[in-house]
Formats: structure tokens, C-alpha cells, sequence
């Protein structure tokens, strides 16, 4: 069993901005250099590594870059937003299987200032070729078709957006790091935002950030002689559910019931902790609907009631499950869902800027709409 | 026309893209089981069957959601915008939504609808409209 035998024992983040001078290779090394000092390891010993498909430095350079020795395990997780807890489950697997010893992943992105990846399409190839011909083009245009018929079958309205919205907002106003600390969010901030994609405005979408996160897991019993308290990796689950298409989940039966279903049962079948008694969640949340679609999916709801969820401060610090502490994608830095695992380790060893108190838990997830992964982090 | 943004047409598309030439709406169906399966592919997921045909539609269909997106976009969709998109499921499978536009007529621009006037649950049509020798793309009327 994977349960609670790895533990993440080093976190590190660089700046969060729309724009830094460094390579994504030099953040990268940075970031995974001082993982490895918080968790009081040297670099000589990283014997595994794992990231995500998209990331565009590979696991040769960062060896040449942080003087790694011989390297007995590294791999990738595909499908963009929804790979980083499954880039950790590959750590903890790797580790958990004698494969390697100490693990390290991490997530280096300069998409604040490199441009973005729906604008460089010259042509519609493979799923593509049934979407984007038809101007359904970016990302926000095909999580807006999800979120509009969402919106129609069960009668949420762009309130519940905004709640989701100003909610993170308000976490991301307390984390000096956020690249939304000293920008407030009030209700008609978002009302009167211009549209992206109707029925999603600008306050929907995350940001766009430069910016590289990494982590480092080792053995359970390797992990007490770290310097900060262990973050055991309790469970960690995969999901891609039957007939998905990743994005454009357009082509069955029921198109709202996405990855984030499949990816719980697995989840939750093999963790003792279960939603009743997860007290602070890191959502992933390139777009606010997610959230409410996760709220769902990862079983703190019924289907249908994400929206209300949020309601009432319903996923502020204090609510019912406080959601994304740090500010998540939308309001501290998206970096592919990356900074959503760090801040649920932070939480974990108690020193988040928005500290859930009783929190002995911590529910990560990826992208939902995507082939997606989640990890349950315990104290 | 040449600066649309047209699909990549491979070999599973290709059965959909020469119907569409000849106006029709045909879908991929398994020989063995009978079901249709959309986007097209070499298997057929309930049965393994990789014989396939493409049978025809009606061609008819219920608007599933739209979205309206605004700039920034691709160069060739920055002047139509703000325009509709919409998601249709087909009368015969209703787990199949086509992407599409709304439009009147032949030749119309995509962004001729206005958006506040589509709802969920509106019947549409489809016809195809020639962009060039090879493409005729499907857009959608209601009826």
C-alpha cells in the first residue's frame, strides 16, 4: 500500500510575476536547490525525478544543473493541469517501491510573459478539428460551454462565480506572495469585468504567471529525520473516466460528470480520510467553475449543489471547507496547479498565511475537464 | 476564406468531411454493434468491432449550451468577435454535440446571430457551407 509511506519533506517557490528575467531551466534548478535545502538533503543524493509533459526542462539539464548523481527513476505526467498531484503520486510510488530515494518534482513556466499556447494554432488537427474551426479556440471557450449548460441545469447564476472568484481572492489578499495580495476583489469588480468567453469574465480565468515550484519526497521513515514536520502522502489517485475527451468533454452521456469523479473513487478507496473529514482543500482552478465542478466531484456535495457551496463564505477561511489558502490559480499564480501542492503542505505543517487551525488534512487536486490526479496530504 | 482557421482532415475524418461535400450529416456507426461514435475512430468502444460505416442523419438537433467569446483570439476570429458558438446534440445520439455557429443562411458570417436571442433547447438544422473545393463546413439554423 502507497498509504502514509511518503512523506513531502521540501517545498520552494520562486517569485510569482508576469514576468522574470530567468530561464525557465535556471527557476527550475533555483527552486528544486532550495526544496532540497528546506528538506536538509544534498543535491548529489536526488536519485528520482518527475514532472509533467509539458514542462520544458528535461530531467538531463536539471541533473546537469543541480549536480544530481546517478539517477534511477524519473517520468512524466501528461495532460497539462491535470498531471501535478499525479507527478507526486509518481514520486511516492517510485519511492514507496525502493525505485529511488529521494525524489524531487517540480513545475518551471514562464507562460506569463511566453506567450500563450491557443494563440500559436495556425490549423484544427484531431479532436481540435471539431472546435476550433467553429471559433471555440481557448481554453476559457471550452470550459464556458461546460459552465453555461452547468449553469442551466441546475440554476446557478454568474453570483456563484463571483463567489468563487472573490473568495480565493480574499485568501490571495493575506499571502504576500500572491500576485493578487494588494489587489482587492469587490462584488462589482467582477460584475463589471469585460467577458472572455460568455458566460466567463476576466475574474474567472487565472492568471498568467512566470513562475517555478518543486518538492522533494522521500520514505516515511526518512522523512523523520527531515527538518520540518512530515506531509505524508496519505492517497494519491489518477482519473480519466469513460468516453472523456480531455478539454472538449463534449461526447457522452453526461459531460459535468468529468474526471474528478473517476479520479475520487480511487481516491478515496484507498485513504482513510474521507470528504466528511477534509477541513481545507486545494482546488485546482485555471477556471472558477472547476471549483464548484470539484466541490462535487471530490464528494463535498451533491451533484448540482457546488454552486450553493459556495454561498455564505462557503470556501473562505472559516467556511464550510476553505478552499485554495493561498490564493490558487486565480488569484497567487498559475503554474499548472503546482503552487496548490505546496500550499497544501504548508497547511499541513501549519504555516500558511490563512492557517486552517484544525486542519489535519489536505485535499490537492488537479484540473478538472482534464485527465486529472489528486493527492489527500496529512499531517 | 483562405485565412480561415479550417480542420486538418486525417484519415478517420475523411468519411465525415466527403459527406459534408455532398450536404449530408453521417456519422460513423459500428457495423457490429450498430452504435454511433463521435469523434471518429478505429474502434468501436463497446464492441471492439473496428468495421465501421457512416450512416446517414437527419441532420437535426437541440442546442446543448453556447459560449460567446471576446478578444483576445486568433487573428482570423478578432474582427467577427464578439459571435456565438454553439453545442448541438443530434437528434439520433444525443451524447454527440457538435461544435457549430448559428447562421440564417449560406455564406452568412458566423457572428450574423445575435447571442441574446439563442437558448438552450432551441431546435436546429444543420446545412454545409462551401469554403473551398475540399471544405464545406457545417453550419447550423433554427427550425
Amino acid at each position: 500500500m502507497l498509504k502514509d509511506a511518503t512523506a513531502i519533506v521540501g517545498i520552494a517557490e520562486s517569485p510569482f510575476a508576469k514576468k522574470l528575467e530567468a530561464s525557465e531551466c535556471q527557476l527550475a534548478s533555483e527552486v528544486i536547490i532550495a526544496a532540497l535545502e528546506d528538506a536538509g538533503i544534498q543535491p548529489a543524493e536526488v536519485d528520482g525525478m518527475a514532472s509533467y509533459t509539458m514542462e520544458n526542462t528535461s530531467e538531463v539539464d536539471i541533473a546537469k544543473n543541480i549536480g544530481a548523481g546517478d539517477m534511477s527513476f524519473f517520468a512524466q505526467v501528461g495532460y497539462g493541469g491535470g498531471a501535478g498531484p499525479g507527478v507526486v503520486g509518481l514520486l511516492a510510488m517510485a519511492v514507496a517501491t525502493g525505485q529511488c530515494e529521494v525524489g524531487v518534482a517540480w513545475r518551471s513556466r514562464k507562460r506569463g510573459s511566453g506567450g500563450r499556447p491557443w494563440a500559436g494554432a495556425q490549423q484544427a488537427s484531431a479532436s481540435g478539428c471539431w472546435t476550433r474551426p467553429f471559433g471555440l479556440l481557448r481554453p476559457a471557450d471550452e470550459i464556458a460551454m461546460l459552465t453555461r449548460r452547468y449553469m442551466h441545469q441546475y440554476g446557478a447564476t454568474r453570483e456563484h462565480l463571483c463567489n468563487v472568484a472573490t473568495s480565493v481572492r480574499k485568501h490571495a489578499n493575506n499571502n504576500p506572495k500572491a500576485i493578487m495580495y494588494s489587489r482587492k476583489m469587490s462584488r462589482d469588480d467582477y460584475m463589471n469585468a469585460r467577458w472572455i468567453s460568455e458566460p466567463l469574465c476576466l475574474f474567472d480565468n487565472c492568471l498568467e504567471t512566470d513562475g517555478a515550484l518543486a518538492c522533494v519526497v522521500v520514505s516515511a521513515e526518512r522523512a523523520k529525520d527531515c527538518p520540518h514536520p512530515a506531509v505524508y502522502i496519505h492517497s494519491v489517485a489518477q482519473g480519466l473516466p469513460p468516453q472523456h475527451q480531455t478539454m472538449t468533454n463534449y461526447w457522452n452521456d453526461d459531460p459535468l460528470r468529468g474526471p474528478a469523479w473517476a479520479c475520487a473513487d480511487a481516491l478515496y478507496r484507498n485513504s482513510d480520510i474521507q470528504p466528511k473529514d477534509v477541513k481545507v482543500a486545494q482546488l485546482y482552478d485555471a477556471f472558477s467553475p472547476l471549483i464548484i465542478l470539484s466541490l462535487e466531484g471530490y464528494g463535498f456535495c451533491e451533484r448540482g449543489e457546488g454552486a450553493d457551496f459556495t454561498n455564505d463564505g462557503g470556501i473562505e477561511l472559516g467556511g464550510r471547507l476553505p478552499v485554495n489558502t493561498s490564493g490558487g490559480g486565480l488569484s497567487e499564480a498559475y503554474v499548472h496547479g503546482f503552487n496548490l501542492i505546496n500550499e497544501g503542505v504548508r497547511q499541513m505543517r501549519g504555516t500558511s498565511c490563512n492557517q486552517v487551525e484544525d486542519a489535519d488534512s489536505c485535499l490537492v487536486t488537479a484540473g478538472e475537464g482534464v485527465p486529472t490526479s489528486a493527492v489527500i496530504l496529512r499531517r | 476564406m483562405s485565412e480561415m482557421l479550417l480542420p486538418v482532415i486525417g484519415d478517420d475524418e475523411t468519411p465525415f468531411w466527403e459527406a459534408a461535400r455532398k450536404g449530408e450529416l453521417r456519422i460513423q456507426t459500428c457495423k457490429s454493434c450498430d452504435r454511433m461514435r463521435f469523434p471518429p475512430r478505429p474502434m468501436c468502444p463497446w464492441c471492439n468491432s473496428t468495421q465501421s460505416e457512416w450512416k446517414l442523419t437527419q441532420g437535426r438537433g437541440t442546442i446543448w449550451s453556447f459560449v460567446v467569446p471576446h478578444p483576445p483570439l486568433l487573428p482570423q476570429f478578432m474582427d467577427l468577435a464578439p459571435y456565438p458558438v454553439i453545442a448541438v446534440t443530434l437528434d439520433e445520439d444525443p451524447k454527440i454535440r457538435f461544435i457549430g455557429n448559428l447562421v440564417e443562411r449560406s455564406g452568412d458570417a458566423i457572428n450574423v446571430i445575435d447571442p441574446s436571442t439563442i437558448e438552450i433547447g432551441q431546435a436546429v438544422e444543420v446545412f454545409f457551407d462551401p469554403v473551398n473545393e475540399e471544405i464545406h463546413m457545417p453550419r447550423w439554423v433554427r427550425v
